[in-house]
C-alpha cells in the first residue's frame, strides 16, 4: 500500500462530552473494521484549537472531514449510522465489495 | 475592560452608546448593555449595514473592538461592500480591532447532517474571536440562515437558544439580524424572536406611492425606555445609516428681536420693520406671482448688508435661469457668489429621496454657515415623497435652521392660479413665524397681483391686501385693494354701487398709507 491510498479522517469535537466520546468510538470502530489499519485519525477539540475550527469553518460538532482520498466530504453528527456514513463518505470498503 | 459576565448583568438599565447617528437619541442612550438585540427587517432593509455600522462606529468613535459573525455574505464581500461607507474593515482586522467568524456555507464541500450534533464549534469560534480582539460588540448576520443551513428539526431551535444564552454570558453587547417577510406582520421568519425576545428593533423599507421610505422602530427594550414609533432613516455613502429623530427634537430655539431687511423696503414696513433674525418665513403664491423675485431680493439684501452669507436651495430652476432672472432685476449673482456672499445650490427634487435631501442640505448649511437660507420652492419637494415623509422633512429642516438662528425664507407654489392653499402651507403654517401670500387678483378683465402679510409672529403687521407690480427693478408694492373682497379665496367680488364710484374707489386714498410707506417712496406707486 502506498501512502496516497491511506484514508485520513479529521474529527472535530467540542470538549469531552458524551456526543464527542460516542463519535470518536464510532469512528475508530468503523475504521478498524473497514480500512484495516490503512487509515489515520486526527481528533481536534475546538475548545483547544478554535483557530483550526475557524480556518475549516466548522459550525457544528462532531464534524468528520475526509479529504484524502478525494472528493472531500463532511459528515456532521455522532456517526452512529455506519451504513449511512460509508455511503455518504462515498467510500465502499474493500470488504463490502467482496461481499457483493 | 468591563469583563465578561456578572458585572454587566448587575447594571440592568445601563446602555451602550452605538454612536450611530440619531440612534442613541431615539433609544435614550443606545442598546441595552451586555444584552442581545434582534434587528429584524425584510430583504434590502439595511440589516447588514446596521450590523456592520454598529461595529464600525464602536471602533471609530468608542475604541471598542468588535466581532462580526456572518452567515450570509462572505467576509470578503462584506469588506468590499462596506468600503463604500469608508469603513476599512481589512485594516481593522490587521490591527486587531475587528474579527470575522465566517459561518457562511461552503457549497463546494458536500456536507451531510445526521443525528446528534450541536453548534459547539460555532460557539467556541465566537468566544475565541471575542477574546482575540477583546471585543465589546458582536454582530450576527443573519441568525435565520441557520435554519436554511441545518436540516429542519427541533434540534436547531434548542441550539439557537443555547447560542443566545452563551452570547449573553460572554458579556458583550450583541445584535442579531433576522429576516422577515412582511413589513407589517410577524416579527421575524422562523420566530427567532423567541430566542432574543428582550430587545427587538424593526427596520422597514416600505414602498408607498412608488417611493421607498426607510424607517426604524424600537419595538421593545425590556426593562428600559425608548422612543416609540417609526423614525425615518437614510443610508448615505461615506456615513452609513443616519436616523432622523424628528419627535426627539426639542423646541429650544432662542427668540431674537433683531430685524433684518427682506430686500424690499415696503415689505419690511408691512412686516412691522423686517423679518426677525431667527424666523421662518413662508411665501406662498401661484406660479409667476413673484416668489423667486422675493427670494432673489432677500438674497441680494443679505449680500449688500455686509457680513451676511446667503444660501439658496433651488429645486425649480437651474443656475443659469436663476442668474439670468437676477440679472434682469439688476442683481449680479455671479459676482456675489465669487465674493463668497451668496451660494446657490440647484438640485432636481427627484435626484434623491427626501431624507437624503435633508442630510445633504444640513451638511451644506453646516459647512457654509449662512445667515440667510432660502428654499425655492419647498413645495417642489412634495412630489418626490409621501405626505408623511414630506411633513417630517419640513419639520426636520425648519428645526435645524432655527437651531442655527438664521432666517429661513421658503416658497410654496399653490396649485391653483387664484386663491387656494397647498400641502406645504398646511404642514408648514404652524411652524412658520411669518406667512406672506402673493395672489393673482382678477379685476375688471385684468390680472393684477396682490400681496398680504397673513401672519407675523411676535409683531404688529399690515393687514391689508396690497397691489404690487414687477418691473426691471424688482417688486413695487402699492396701495391696498378696495371694494374687492374674496381675493384670498380666489373668488373676488366687487362691492360697488356703480361703475363711476367703483373706478374712483378701487384704490383707497387713505392717510394710513403714510405710516407704512414713507413719503420718499410714494412716487413709485
Amino acid at each position: 500500500m502506498t501512502v496516497e491510498n491511506k484514508f485520513v479522517f479529521k474529527l472535530y469535537i467540542t470538549g469531552h462530552t458524551h456526543t464527542s466520546e460516542r463519535a470518536i468510538e464510532n469512528l475508530r470502530r468503523i475504521c478498524k473494521k473497514e480500512f484495516d489499519g490503512n487509515y489515520h485519525i486526527v481528533i481536534i477539540d475546538v475548545l483547544e484549537c478554535p483557530q483550526m475550527a475557524e480556518n475549516e469553518k466548522i459550525l457544528a460538532t462532531p464534524t468528520l472531514i475526509k479529504e484524502v482520498p478525494p472528493p472531500c466530504r463532511r459528515i456532521i453528527g455522532d456517526l452512529s449510522d455506519e451504513k449511512q456514513l460509508l455511503s455518504k463518505l462515498n467510500l465502499s470498503s474493500p470488504k463490502s465489495k467482496e461481499e457483493v | 475592560m468591563s469583563g465578561f459576565g456578572k458585572k454587566n448583568r448587575m447594571n440592568e438599565f445601563e446602555k451602550l452608546e452605538t454612536k450611530i447617528e440619531g440612534f442613541d437619541l431615539i433609544s435614550y442612550g443606545g442598546l441595552p448593555k451586555g444584552r442581545t438585540t434582534l434587528i429584524s427587517g425584510t430583504a434590502g432593509s439595511a440589516k447588514t449595514i446596521f450590523a456592520s455600522q454598529f461595529l464600525a462606529e464602536g471602533i471609530l468613535k468608542a475604541d471598542e473592538p468588535g466581532v462580526f459573525v456572518t452567515f450570509e455574505e462572505s467576509p470578503a464581500e462584506i469588506c468590499k461592500n462596506m468600503m463604500g461607507f469608508d469603513w476599512d474593515i481589512r485594516s481593522w482586522e490587521e490591527n486587531g480591532k475587528w474579527a470575522f467568524v465566517d459561518a457562511t456555507p461552503s457549497p463546494e464541500i458536500e456536507t451531510v447532517y445526521t443525528e446528534n450534533y450541536d453548534l459547539g464549534a460555532l460557539l467556541a469560534r465566537i468566544e475565541y474571536a471575542i477574546k482575540k480582539v477583546n471585543a465589546k460588540r458582536v454582530s450576527i448576520d443573519s441568525i435565520g440562515n441557520i435554519f436554511t443551513m441545518l436540516p429542519e428539526s427541533s434540534n436547531v431551535r434548542n441550539e439557537l437558544h443555547r447560542l443566545s444564552i452563551a452570547i449573553k454570558n460572554m458579556g458583550v453587547t450583541a445584535i442579531m439580524t433576522a429576516e422577515r417577510t412582511d413589513e407589517y406582520g410577524a416579527i421575524a421568519r422562523y420566530s427567532v424572536e423567541e430566542f432574543v425576545a428582550d430587545n427587538v428593533i424593526i427596520l422597514r423599507n416600505v414602498l408607498e406611492d412608488e417611493k421607498r421610505r426607510r424607517t426604524i422602530e424600537i419595538l421593545k427594550f425590556r426593562g428600559t425606555f425608548h422612543q416609540k414609533g417609526e423614525f425615518p432613516f437614510t443610508v448615505t455613502p461615506g456615513k452609513g445609516i443616519i436616523i432622523i429623530p424628528l419627535s426627539a427634537m426639542e423646541l429650544k430655539q432662542k427668540s431674537s428681536n433683531i430685524r433684518i431687511s427682506s430686500g424690499n423696503k415696503k415689505l419690511d414696513d408691512m412686516c412691522g420693520g423686517g423679518f426677525f433674525r431667527d424666523s421662518i418665513v413662508l411665501v406662498s403664491g401661484a406660479t409667476g406671482t413673484g416668489k423667486t423675485l422675493t427670494v432673489t431680493q432677500f438674497m441680494a439684501q443679505g449680500a449688500l448688508s455686509g457680513n451676511e452669507r446667503s444660501l439658496l436651495f433651488a429645486f425649480e430652476e437651474s443656475r443659469e435661469q436663476l442668474f439670468r432672472n437676477a440679472t434682469g432685476w439688476g442683481i449680479d449673482f455671479e459676482s456675489l457668489e465669487d465674493q463668497g456672499k451668496i451660494m446657490v445650490v440647484c438640485e432636481y427634487p427627484e435626484s434623491a429621496g427626501l431624507e437624503d435631501h435633508l442630510i445633504e442640505m444640513k451638511r451644506i448649511i453646516a459647512e457654509y454657515k449662512p445667515t440667510r437660507i432660502a428654499v425655492d420652492s419647498l413645495s417642489a419637494l412634495e412630489r418626490v415623497s409621501t405626505l408623511k415623509s414630506y411633513r417630517e422633512f419640513v419639520i426636520g429642516l425648519t428645526g435645524f435652521i432655527k437651531q442655527k438662528e438664521t432666517v429661513g425664507l421658503f416658497t410654496s407654489t399653490t396649485p391653483s392660479l387664484l386663491g387656494g392653499t397647498s400641502i406645504t402651507e398646511t404642514h408648514i403654517s404652524t411652524i412658520t413665524d411669518s406667512i406672506i401670500l402673493l395672489r393673482y387678483v382678477e379685476a375688471y378683465g385684468e390680472m393684477r397681483r396682490g400681496l398680504t402679510v397673513l401672519k407675523m409672529r411676535g409683531s404688529m403687521h399690515d393687514k391689508e391686501i396690497r397691489e404690487f407690480s414687477i418691473d426691471g427693478e424688482g417688486m413695487h408694492i402699492g396701495k391696498p385693494f378696495r371694494n374687492i373682497s374674496g381675493i384670498l379665496s380666489g373668488n373676488p367680488t366687487f362691492v360697488v354701487q356703480n361703475e363711476l364710484e367703483n373706478l374712483g374707489n378701487l384704490f383707497k386714498n387713505d392717510d394710513d398709507i403714510n405710516k407704512i410707506i414713507p413719503e420718499s417712496e410714494r412716487e413709485n406707486i
